[in-house]
């Protein structure tokens, strides 16, 4: 088995947020390094992971298997493949980041930093699961630290109302899905969780078409999927910075994953069936979350929605079951990911220091803190597409997918890249040009160090995947096709 | 070295761009001394492409390609030919004489600069892609340097004009990534090559089975034909679709005026040029009779809009609508003749489009130089209004001459630039669109009526004791305009420098 | 064996409660004789350490694996279902006894501690009874200590009230049952379950009447295990309790009176199932429904957790519905992972109401402020009631799921599901109270014993929630054994 890499990648973070929930009362110094030191070490393995992961011998790398509870089939299965490793940097990357975002928190710091890495474990466990029960495991992991962190260091007026729709409807979503896979174990042949065992079980068609909406509706919900997104630009604005930056930018993204590894590749037949439903649905998303972006007088609400719109984006590509579309999704995971991720951190260093985020009460700020604007500009472009960042290499095998399938979607979808450059843009005029409002004028200062590091990492990987897509291509590519061969077998 | 020579014109502005961020801020000279003297690089080696070029040589040149996005067929694939060759030295020339025109701009300069530079990439970019992806890559990527030149450093209505330049393109440019998804989709790869090859010889059935459209291929075309048109169009920009020029044009800064309609509209009718009648000979031979109309309307109403103006700037932008009109309406006929088997037609559309060709680098000379003129005069009485303006001759004499000069060249003056490229375009264009051709006579007419006006407007008539005082061109603008003013006379007086290249280019075109 | 012999296997089978009484002598002995000061805690540390003693003799050497048999003349029957629940409720007591302590209306009363082991022995007589006679004596065995127990806080007005109601109440559910009891006996001539069952396959009773037994006797083990509509003593009982009492009750009782209910189903209805899993169903659902719905209103902590126990006996009645091994399995864990959970959330209102006095909802207002671990550990045990992974609470919820499916019960999984979601709203409220909202409260200080019996519930409620294999395997046996009835 050799080095257990993943577990270790998993379990550093619980055991750093065991050790500032425990000891950080008393030694407040130690809570943010040992987060900081935390965070950066699962940056670095999930990049060393990247760098070890053999494209030519493609596939699941990295197994570990440890028999957990075999009469009913379930065991400790972690494995990845190239879309979950480019997940897993992911994840590393926003949690590093956030962690920087943070650092100035002075409410219950070592709660805090311990349930944000709590969260981290659980999202790494989900995206490293080859065991279907392991994976639910991870999952509802994080229930409680989401929860709680919205309702304690969230934004004051909005926090319960926030936090406990989303805990809900993300509670809802996950059970949908749970009973969809209870489903699939009681109908596999060999009574088992096992995500590899699955693939091959060779459900039959009838059972595939019933269950394939629980399983992928209940994930998608987690996605964000229409008409079950609400959750999002209500949880996502009520969140304090960096937990906005992980659920938009990481948790999301496990909502697709999971739909993903457990509906597409588990229940090709279903996928196939109902594919046209899933490109409804995720059309819906585009333009209507482009659509009402733009009417938002909160800054934050507009980040949300659109961040509502850009996972429609990737469920089009899922549902087109090709090549392109696979392609596209898989970039798009990880290019919004890191996109969504900087546009919160932008927002809540606005807050932190204006303490509103009403548009049209802010201004000017460019003058201030210049690294934020272009950070934030860079951001958007990426949101909308501009060709040289990674939106754009995401987005055009996507749109390419679709055309094979239902050309009519790529007409309408397209509406939303003018619409969000539209807003885009006058969010960017209105908040960073202009005048500075009187109220500020001597009182804001600049971003952290800490936080012009979080912004030039994030944007370093957006500029470097839009110019030189070669270096994540190949890796997302390995899943694709072993996609490709469960779709077509199947 | 020569293999690349291509690829360091590009990617140099770019490393300027780069250079000047990491400048410490507060020393503005140094800025841009390091912004300018960066600028003459890419200049020099386009000369240096010049004169390494081989005329005689059909197809392109000095090609480079370098992997990108393999995954979906798209590479870095770039090259030059007689067409595009005359544009990249436009640009060349152009962005080294808007920074030198931009030493009074004084608030933060650093970005200013960076952005020009980074503009200069961009429609580098587009000028020379041999892939459509990445020519749409480029494409988009020149609008956001731009739009932020207008937005920041803009006058007074900058945000409207900035905003309504970058939806309104961007708008335009949907239609054209649609339409390059599906070129790219059928052929299986973004590569002009590739594309040029196969596009035309693209049976119904594979078609069909890439594309589930339910439309036959000629609809589809049809459809992908118009999207191209119509984005390219708005950039050019054609007559009904050019609302956003003149707000744009006014409101940029100087300089930023000069490279708008020094060079980006070029990109438009360069996207006509190069794909639009390659790849759709069939829809662009049927609808050259509207395009032609088109033109003729942009010619004559253009002419009327600046008549009309009071406003200077204003003036001048209109002017830019009427003479890239002429680019049109040469684009049309050489449409029409694209797959003609009559050599009479063959010939006149050559001249056309010679002439076309020709008319985008001469207007680009005229119209940077124009509004760098008007940017000249507002910088001294901070007011474009005619008849504020006026009996300017008298104080500004060597300003005055040079005012004449260029308006003349705008004019279409035999001697001049002008009138070169609108002669060729008539006379090709005449014997395809006689009837077009006869409306953009007046056109003609009605150009000389406008210039005139604005040359007395601002020289002439009764003196504005306000201006009394006001400053004689300095040394540092008399370089901007200069190089222009030589060019000018020198394409004016032997055009075969240039109508060479062009013409060996637009032979091996048909 | 004759009838008139008592064999050794007889005597080596109630070894736990003949110890259990030694154990109730001592303390009544002790208890004449020891100072009368407050906070004197040597009566519950007696009965602590003799019961952690009992319990290992039990599980080290009592444990009958795979052998199942009579003992006492077909009373009892010893396997390895009797051992575990023996084992929840000599661990259920233990525990509670630790938080007895430094409670002074309680912990001064050698009464107390004799009661709770009194109902103790009821219990293990419950779990083991495989004959009418047997079962009756122990429930009332039971009962009657808890009746008193319940009303202890003699001076607290309420608190009598309460177990005056819990008295009326079983009381008369325990009438009914004896009721049913005595139809059983008169159709088919003998009280021993295995010989019942003989007689209903002969067709001795007719199959309306057994209909009505099987009502009767649903009703009288229905209260037991608090389900609708027997429940209504519940929030009233466990508010007006001593707190650790009303934890004991909501878990080592409702274990009882669940383990009844599958010996009995299985072994004297167990020609219909279809009778009684349809009707276990259906009160699973209501019980589901009526214990979250009604525990979403309440503004005191005990009657929300009383109704919350009502809600899980819903779930757990899931499994038992299924009436398949791994039904059964699958309820037997959740009460397992269930006794832990349950004791800590009432032994953490327990402290909290020490500290401030009083048990409504508020008085946990900002606790993780000034008592973080406790805060901790409410939270543990919350999120396993919510079926929140890596608890115990978790792997009981998906075990019940997996029944139902298994069972073809799918209407049954999805109820279950959805009253998961409702329950989640209301523990994410407790615990949004819990860790935000802070207050200025005194901590209150949490004395050894709390700590040891809050150590425990959490170690078992992690432990259920993450290796979790050895207990299936044990419970795969006493499951299966449960069902080879004769």
């Amino acid at each position: 088995m050799g080095f257990p890499i993943l577990s270790v990648t998993i379990f550093i973070p619980l055991l750093a947020g065991l050790i500032i929930l425990l000891f950080g009362r008393q030694r407040q110094s130690w809570i943010r390094p040992i987060a900081l030191v935390a965070s950066s070490l699962v940056l670095l393995l999930t990049l060393i992971l990247w760098a070890s992961y053999s494209i030519e011998q493609a596939g699941y790398q990295f197994i570990e298997y440890i028999p957990w509870l075999p009469d009913l089939g379930i065991s400790y299965h972690l494995g990845v493949d190239g879309i979950g490793i480019a997940m897993l940097v992911l994840t590393g990357l926003v949690v590093f980041t956030g962690v920087l975002v943070s650092w100035n928190i002075e409410n219950r710091p070592n709660e805090f930093f311990s349930y944000l890495m709590f969260l981290a474990t659980s999202v790494l466990g989900v995206f490293s699961s080859l065991d279907l029960f392991l994976l639910f495991f991870f999952l509802e992991l994080a229930v409680f630290p989401k929860y709680l962190m919205i309702v304690i260091w969230g934004s004051p007026k909005t926090r319960n109302y926030g936090g406990m729709k989303l805990t809900l409807y993300l509670f809802i979503g996950s059970v949908l899905a749970l009973i969809g896979a209870l489903a699939i174990y009681q109908a596999s042949p060999e009574r088992t969780f096992d995500l590899l065992l699955l693939e091959n079980a060779g459900f039959s068609p009838e059972m595939q078409r019933i269950w394939f909406p629980f399983v992928f509706l209940g994930f998608a919900i987690l996605g964000g999927i229409f008409p079950f997104h609400s959750w999002a630009p209500d949880g996502h604005v009520a969140a304090p910075t960096a937990i906005s930056m992980l659920l938009a930018g990481v948790e999301m993204k496990v909502g697709v994953f999971a739909a993903l590894r457990v509906g597409i590749m588990l229940l090709p037949e279903g996928a196939k069936h109902w594919a046209t439903w899933i490109l409804v649905l995720a059309t819906i998303n585009v333009v209507y979350g482009a659509f009402i972006a733009m009417i938002q007088k909160d800054f934050k609400y507009v980040i949300g929605f659109s961040s509502v719109s850009h996972m429609g984006l990737v469920l089009i590509g899922f549902a087109s079951l090709n090549y392109d579309g696979l392609l596209g999704a898989g970039l798009q995971m990880f290019s919004h990911g890191v996109m969504t991720a900087l546009f919160f951190s932008i927002v809540g260093m606005v807050y932190d220091r204006t303490h509103t985020r009403d548009i049209a009460s802010l201004g000017g700020l460019y003058k201030i803190m210049p690294w934020a604007t272009i950070g934030f500009i860079i951001g958007g472009l990426v949101s909308m597409g501009m060709p040289g960042l990674s939106g754009f290499i995401a987005e055009i095998p996507i749109y390419m997918g679709v055309w094979r399938v239902a050309p009519i979607v790529a007409i309408i979808s397209v509406i939303s890249i003018v619409v969000t450059a539209a807003y885009i843009l006058l969010v960017v005029r209105k908040v960073f040009f202009g005048d500075l409002p009187q109220e500020f004028e001597g009182k804001i200062k600049d971003i952290t160090i800490k936080d012009k590091i979080a912004i030039g990492v994030l944007s370093l990987f957006m500029i470097v995947i839009g110019l030189v897509p070669g270096l994540m291509v190949p890796l997302i590519e390995t899943g694709v096709n072993h996609i490709l061969v469960i779709l077509g077998g199947a | 070295m020569e293999n690349n020579l291509l690829f360091y014109i590009l990617i140099l502005p770019t490393l300027a761009a780069i250079l000047v961020v990491l400048l410490p801020t507060t020393s503005k000279k140094i800025i841009r001394w390091t912004a300018f003297g960066a600028s003459l690089i890419p200049f020099l080696l386009s000369i240096l492409l010049w004169f390494q070029f081989d005329r005689t040589q059909p197809g392109f040149q000095f090609e480079v390609q370098i992997p990108w996005f393999t995954a979906i067929g798209s590479s870095f694939h770039f090259g030059i030919d007689g067409i595009s060759l005359p544009m990249v030295l436009l640009s060349t020339i152009l962005t080294p004489l808007a920074i030198l025109a931009s030493y009074n701009i004084k608030d933060q300069v650093k970005a200013y600069m960076a952005l020009f530079l980074f503009l200069e990439t961009g429609v580098l970019g587009v000028f020379i892609s041999l892939d459509l992806l990445v020519f749409f890559l480029f494409w988009e990527i020149g609008l956001i340097p731009m739009y932020f030149l207008i937005n920041q450093w803009g006058g007074a209505k900058r945000n409207y004009a900035a905003l309504k330049f970058i939806l309104i393109t961007m708008a335009g440019s949907l239609g054209l990534l649609l339409s390059i998804q599906i070129v790219g989709l059928t052929i299986g790869s973004f590569d002009m090559d590739k594309i040029y090859e196969l596009w035309p010889g693209l049976s119904e059935a594979n078609f069909q089975k890439v594309i589930p459209l339910g439309l036959s291929l000629s609809a589809v075309k049809t459809i992908a034909f118009w999207a191209f048109v119509l984005a390219f169009a708005i950039k050019v920009p054609v007559w009904p679709v050019h609302t956003w020029l003149p707000d744009a044009h006014t409101e940029a800064p100087t300089a930023g005026s000069m490279i708008l309609a020094g060079v980006l509209l070029k990109l438009g009718a360069y996207g006509f040029i190069r794909f639009v009648i390659p790849l759709f000979p069939v829809e662009a031979n049927r609808y050259a009779g509207a395009l032609a109309a088109l033109a003729t309307a942009a010619i004559i109403f253009g002419a009327l809009a600046a008549f009309a103006q009071k406003d200077l700037k204003r003036l001048v932008a209109y002017s830019s609508i009427n003479h890239m009109g002429f680019v049109v309406l040469g684009i049309a006929a050489a449409a029409y003749a694209w797959q003609s088997t009559d050599q009479g037609i063959i010939t006149s559309a050559t001249i056309a489009l010679n002439g076309s060709i020709l008319q985008m680098f001469n207007h680009g000379l005229t119209s940077a130089g124009m509004f760098f003129l008007v940017g000249v005069v507002y910088d001294r009485t901070h007011t474009r209004q005619l008849d504020e303006l006026g009996g300017l001759w008298a104080i500004l004499p060597r300003y005055g001459a040079i005012f004449v000069f260029t308006a003349m060249a705008a004019l279409g003056l035999p001697g001049l630039n002008g009138f070169v490229s609108e002669f060729l375009v008539v006379r090709g264009a005449w014997h395809i669109f006689p009837l077009a051709t006869a409306l953009s006579m007046i056109g003609l007419f009605l150009t000389g009526v406008y210039i005139l006006k604005a040359i007395a407007g601002v020289l002439h008539g009764p003196r504005n004791d306000l201006w009394i005082a006001i400053p004689e061109i300095n040394t540092r603008e008399v370089w901007v305009i200069a190089p222009l003013m030589v060019l000018m006379l020198w394409i004016g007086v032997w055009p075969a420098s240039m109508l060479n290249l062009i013409n060996h280019a637009v032979n091996f075109f048909f | 064996m004759g009838p008139n012999m008592i064999t050794n296997f007889d005597l080596f089978a109630i070894i736990p409660e003949i110890l259990i009484l030694i154990l109730i002598v001592i303390v009544m002995v002790v208890d004449v004789f020891r100072k009368k000061i407050e906070n004197n805690n040597i009566i519950s540390w007696i009965t602590f350490i003799g019961l952690t003693f009992i319990i290992l003799i039990t599980a080290l050497f009592l444990f009958p694996g795979d052998e199942m048999d009579y003992a006492w003349g077909g009373m009892i029957r010893v396997d390895a279902a009797s051992f575990t629940f023996r084992l929840i409720v000599l661990v259920g007591a233990a525990i509670t006894t630790l938080f007895s302590m430094y409670h002074q209306e309680v912990n001064n009363k050698g009464e107390y501690f004799a009661m709770l082991l009194v109902s103790v022995i009821g219990m293990s007589m419950m779990a083991a009874s495989s004959n009418l006679i047997m079962l009756y004596l122990a429930i009332e065995t039971t009962a009657i200590p808890l009746y008193v127990l319940v009303g202890f806080l003699t001076k607290n007005n309420f608190s009598v009230e309460s177990g005056l109601k819990y008295f009326l109440f079983g009381a008369l559910t325990s009438a009914v049952l004896l009721y049913g009891f005595s139809l059983l006996y008169g159709f088919s001539g003998s009280t021993h379950f295995a010989e019942i069952l003989v007689a209903i396959e002969a067709s001795k009773i007719p199959t309306g009447l057994l209909f009505f037994i099987l009502l009767l006797t649903v009703v009288g083990f229905g209260a037991k295990i608090s389900g609708f509509p027997f429940h209504f003593w519940a929030p009233d009982a466990y508010q007006g309790a001593p707190t650790p009492i009303a934890g004991y009750l909501s878990t080592a009782s409702k274990a009882i009176g669940f383990i009844v209910i599958m010996r009995f189903m299985v072994s004297i209805f167990s020609s219909e199932p279809q009778s009684w899993t349809l009707l276990l169903a259906i009160i699973a659902t209501a019980s589901m429904f009526v214990g979250n719905l009604l525990a979403l209103v309440q503004k005191n902590i005990k009657r929300l957790f009383a109704y919350s126990s009502i809600a899980h006996a819903g779930y757990i009645l899931i499994g038992v519905a299924s009436g398949t091994t791994l039904g059964f399995k699958a309820s037997m864990y959740y009460l397992l992972a269930y006794l832990f959970t349950n004791l800590a959330i009432f032994g953490v209102i327990h402290i909290v109401e020490k500290s401030t006095g009083s048990n409504e909802i508020d008085a946990f207002k900002g606790l993780m402020k000034r008592n973080p671990g406790l805060a901790l550990v409410f939270l543990i045990a919350v999120l396993s009631l919510a079926g929140i992974p890596p608890f115990g609470g978790f792997i009981s919820k998906v075990l019940v799921f997996m029944a139902a499916i298994d069972a073809n019960l799918i209407w049954l999984l999805i109820i279950g599901i959805i009253n998961s979601i409702i329950a989640l709203y209301y523990y994410l409220t407790v615990l949004r109270i819990t860790f935000t909202d802070s207050e200025e409260i005194e901590s209150q200080a949490v004395y050894y014993g709390w700590k040891l019996a809050l150590a425990v519930c959490v170690l078992g409620i992690i432990v259920f929630g993450v290796i979790f294999s050895p207990w299936l395997n044990w419970l795969e046996v006493a499951s299966t054994n449960l069902m080879l009835f004769h």
